[in-house]
């Protein structure tokens, strides 16, 4: 193994395959460049998609609807439970329906200013486009955004935009979303266009001749380990958050589909970009299972603050207004409460840091909606708020009418992933990776109302349309159990089934996956140094080195058996974690979700480098260590400047 | 605090089951109820005992995942609360609770306390849906929806498929699901195209499935997590006896 944070530099990316000419006409020029399948020889040719949130649910469903194979793969027990459907806030489109200056171009350039300037302008701007086309598809489906009297669809601002371009239904947006893409996948599975298979987990990915050829799935119940074959493979998988264990992500959700497809090839880009949320509930002991967000609308209304004085252990309520300090409104007076994520959650951490946090553990604000109750009477804030207010109470105990919530960040999506080309195919042909599990859209962060967006673009309207021109050139050749390659793949699948029941030592795999969590949260959290990356890679490589020696897996691989899911899960997570500590120490600037301590101005604001690093690392993976492979970014439409919220 | 746990262990559907007697001491008042089946399933692993099998995903309340039935209620004793979102703050030292499946017939037992709940995928893939391919759609707001009927149909579409209405059923009907989807797309304009079809469609899968007849005894819409209506039942009635009408 190398020394620490040592990694190879090979050669840039030189084409991302983004068509040439203006912006506005990039989207339609590759979707008449593409090459088309002739209707009839799409049910010839078989795709395979792992995950059924709202990327592939759509995927699946849309490419069942055009006449392809479709075999769909998801670990619940239901397509209906990605965690898509935990999105709360809304969904972002570019309709101007209140006329109020919103156009394709503004949310394009509101996307790549939020990203940090480390997104691709093409994708961007395409993603903008077909913002517009989502609702009209989702409200043909019948899903039930929020309406007004006149019965138009309602919008509102979030996450500090400026214009009203937010469609939402209810907190539940994301649910009832992903509803609309699971009736449309069920009515293909009746159809017979789609083959559903639940409770099945992708372990590797099968690779022949340079193309991705299909996977390596464990059946959940029975614990048969089967090899399933295509022409070309979807990973649909969604993040890998969970690699700090508490996050805002299902327990489930993993790292395995996506990292198995990195160790066979496929580049991982900006692995260290993770978003932390910065109102959810806090930890509120060593049991915490999972974090739970509350909506980022809550600051609308509500007050963030602190006591002045450190200790102060009075009830909220008896701390008098001028021994508390509103930091957010006294440190940027022109957006306060509303500034964006990643300056809301470094902030939260700055006051805990010195002292000043609230609650047992220290770690935690108030989010205090007295003054609006007072100014809108409290049924007002109850209309608007009430359901958050009792998840709220329902997990603390506490009202939120009463007293103050206490409130602080969360690890919630991560914008790295898997890299694509403007096509959404990674560099191992045939091989395309749609939603949260690519990286391509964000940049260094994600806005609000976004990652639904992105989802359903990226799973209706983009990979439809580009796979064909991948598709064009099969049925490839017909593989069978035997091709060395695929027993190879299904070897690496049982030997790792088999060297972890085999290690039965005497700790649990939850307690590796806490103590990695909590390096990764200490070290790769909100705020990142050169001594304190370089310390959690020591961390992670001798916590690893333990778990191989010291897990105990109960059970067997030929049954239902949720310890072996998550160890194999767990052991996965051991090595993207040490990735993203490699990219966070290569990259030495701050940008977006990635805040390093040496690089900020001198009121402890994020201090980019575009001179230097105005691209996207773009990983390959190897054995000893990884290589670098640099895809510049430009920026043609939309100028970088130096955020400033103040 | 000390709790004793009588829960309900099998091997798989060919195996009988059994209620196992298990006590859990320093139960946090601020645990979940999963966290609280979490720290048993570590004490069982290093114990070289079987831990418990149970379905869970998200633990927000949102995903339908999580099926647990607590002293005989599903989803337990709290309204409106998934089993995820139950704490132990509600019980007390020296409890015994008792956790067993989902108990019906069209939810055959897979391990311990996880079942398999396909039939309600059936029930969708029937008819729970408005064919509206990718592409086809018009400007949405081309067509505008009365907020009454978009609220209706919200209120319905919140259903998280959990399959609580079925295990509180003494019939073990899914009434109560197909219902809320019925409501759902047939209150809509989108959805009247298929208002007959789905309908009739959905019914007849969900029998098919082996969910049983429904007697309107109402323990659904008490168990229901989401709040679903107990009179989405009677306009699924209406809707059926229509379709029925007009297919005669």
């Amino acid at each position: 193994m190398s020394g620490i944070g040592e990694y190879t530099v090979g050669d840039p990316i030189a084409d991302a395959k983004a068509p040439g000419g203006p912006v506005e006409k990039r989207w339609e020029r590759r979707r008449f460049e593409a090459k088309l399948v002739n209707p009839a020889n799409k049910r010839k040719l078989s795709v395979i998609v792992v995950g059924t949130g709202l990327a592939g649910g759509a995927a699946a469903a849309t490419m069942g609807e055009l006449g392809y194979q479709v075999k769909s793969y998801c670990y619940q027990d239901s397509p209906r439970r990605a965690h898509s459907i935990a999105a709360q806030g809304g969904i972002n489109a570019a309709k101007n329906y209140r006329n109020d200056g919103d156009s394709v171009h503004r949310l394009f350039y509101d996307t790549v200013k939020g990203g940090d300037f480390r997104a691709r302008e093409s994708n961007v701007h395409r993603l903008a486009e077909v913002s517009v086309e989502i609702i009209d598809q989702c409200v043909a489906q019948g899903v039930p955004f929020a309406r007004e009297y006149g019965g138009l669809l309602d919008t509102r601002s979030f996450g500090g935009a400026q214009v009203s371009r937010t469609f939402y239904a209810r907190g539940q947006t994301g649910q009832q979303l992903l509803l609309g893409a699971y009736q449309a996948l069920e009515r293909q599975i009746a159809a017979g266009t789609v083959e559903m298979f639940d409770r099945h987990e992708m372990l590797e990915l099968i690779v022949v001749d340079g193309r991705a050829r299909g996977i390596v799935v464990r059946d959940l119940v029975s614990g048969r380990v089967t090899t399933e074959y295509a022409d070309a493979v979807v990973l649909a998988s969604g993040g890998y958050g969970n690699v700090f264990f508490l996050s805002t992500n299902a327990k489930g959700c993993n790292v395995t589909a996506t990292w198995r497809a990195h160790r066979k090839g496929a580049l991982f880009a900006n692995p260290c970009y993770t978003q932390i949320h910065p109102t959810c509930i806090p930890v509120a002991g060593d049991h915490q299972s999972k974090l739970t967000l509350m909506s980022e609308s809550l600051r609308n209304d509500g007050r963030v603050w602190v006591p002045k004085q450190p200790g102060d252990d009075r009830a909220p309520g008896d701390i008098p207004e001028d021994e508390r300090d509103y930091y957010l409104e006294r440190i940027y007076p022109s957006f306060g409460n509303l500034v964006p994520r990643d300056i809301a959650s470094r902030a939260a951490k700055n006051v805990c840091d010195s002292g000043l946090g609230v609650g047992s553990s220290g770690l935690g604000v108030y989010l205090d909606f007295a003054d609006a109750i007072g100014r809108l009477g409290r049924d007002a804030v109850e209309a608007k708020y009430g359901n958050l207010f009792e998840m709220y109470e329902r997990i603390t105990g506490e009202n939120p009418y009463e007293m103050p919530m206490r409130i602080y960040p969360a690890v919630h999506y991560t914008m790295g992933g898997l890299w694509v080309d403007y096509d959404l195919q990674s560099n191992i042909p045939g091989l395309f990776v749609v939603g949260e599990a690519n990286f391509s859209d964000h940049g260094a962060n994600r806005l609000g109302a976004s990652a639904l967006m992105q989802g359903l673009a990226d799973g209706y309207f983009v990979l439809p349309n580009t796979i064909s021109d991948y598709l064009v050139a099969g049925p490839f050749e017909k593989l069978t159990d035997d091709h060395p390659d695929v027993v190879a793949t299904r070897e690496q699948v049982t030997g790792r089934i088999e060297k972890l029941l085999a290690v039965d030592g005497d700790r649990t795999v939850d307690s590796f996956h806490r103590e990695l969590g909590h390096i990764m949260w200490e070290y790769c959290g909100m705020e990142r140094t050169d001594a304190g990356l370089r310390k959690a890679i020591g961390l992670i490589r001798d916590l690893k080195t333990e778990f191989w020696q010291r897990v105990k897996v109960p059970g067997e691989g030929t049954e239902f058996n949720q310890s072996l899911e998550r160890a194999g899960r767990v052991a996965d997570f051991f090595e993207l974690a040490e990735l993203m500590c490699v990219d966070a120490l290569h990259r030495t600037e701050s940008c977006g979700g990635h805040f390093r301590g040496e690089s900020q101005t001198e009121d402890g604001e994020a201090r980019r480098d575009d001179e230097n690093f105005s691209y996207v690392a773009a990983w390959e993976y190897g054995d000893e260590q990884p290589t670098l492979h640099r895809e510049d970014l430009e920026f043609e439409y939309v100028k970088p400047t130096q955020r400033s919220y103040k | 605090m000390k709790l004793n746990l009588r829960i309900w262990r099998q091997a798989g559907l060919a195996h009988r089951g059994e209620m196992v007697t298990y006590v859990l001491e320093d139960v946090s008042p601020d645990m979940s109820f999963l966290e609280m089946l979490d720290v048993l399933n570590e004490r069982l692993t290093l114990d070289g005992e079987d831990p418990i099998a149970f379905d869970h995903d998200c633990r927000e309340g949102i995903c339908g995942m999580c099926s647990l039935t607590i002293d005989g209620e599903p989803h337990g004793p709290q309204k409106a609360t998934t089993a995820c979102q139950l704490h132990m703050r509600h019980y007390k030292d020296g409890d015994t609770i008792t956790i067993e499946p989902w108990r019906a017939k069209a939810f055959p037992v897979v391990k311990d306390l996880v079942v398999d709940r396909s039939g309600f995928d059936n029930v969708i893939a029937a008819g729970g849906y408005i064919s509206a391919p990718t592409g086809a759609a018009p400007d949405a707001h081309a067509m505008p929806v009365p907020k009454a009927d978009a609220d209706a149909a919200f209120e319905n579409a919140a259903c998280i498929g959990c399959g609580a209405c079925v295990a509180a059923c003494p019939n073990g009907s899914a009434m109560l699901f197909t219902a809320a989807k019925v409501v759902h797309l047939n209150t809509l304009p989108q959805g009247e195209a298929e208002r007959q079809t789905r309908v009739l469609d959905m019914v007849d899968a969900m029998d098919d499935a082996g969910f049983g007849g429904c007697t309107l005894t109402g323990e659904c819409a008490t168990a229901c997590p989401k709040g679903i209506p107990l009179e989405s039942i009677s306009t699924l009635n209406r809707e059926y006896l229509k379709a029925s009408l007009k297919r005669v």
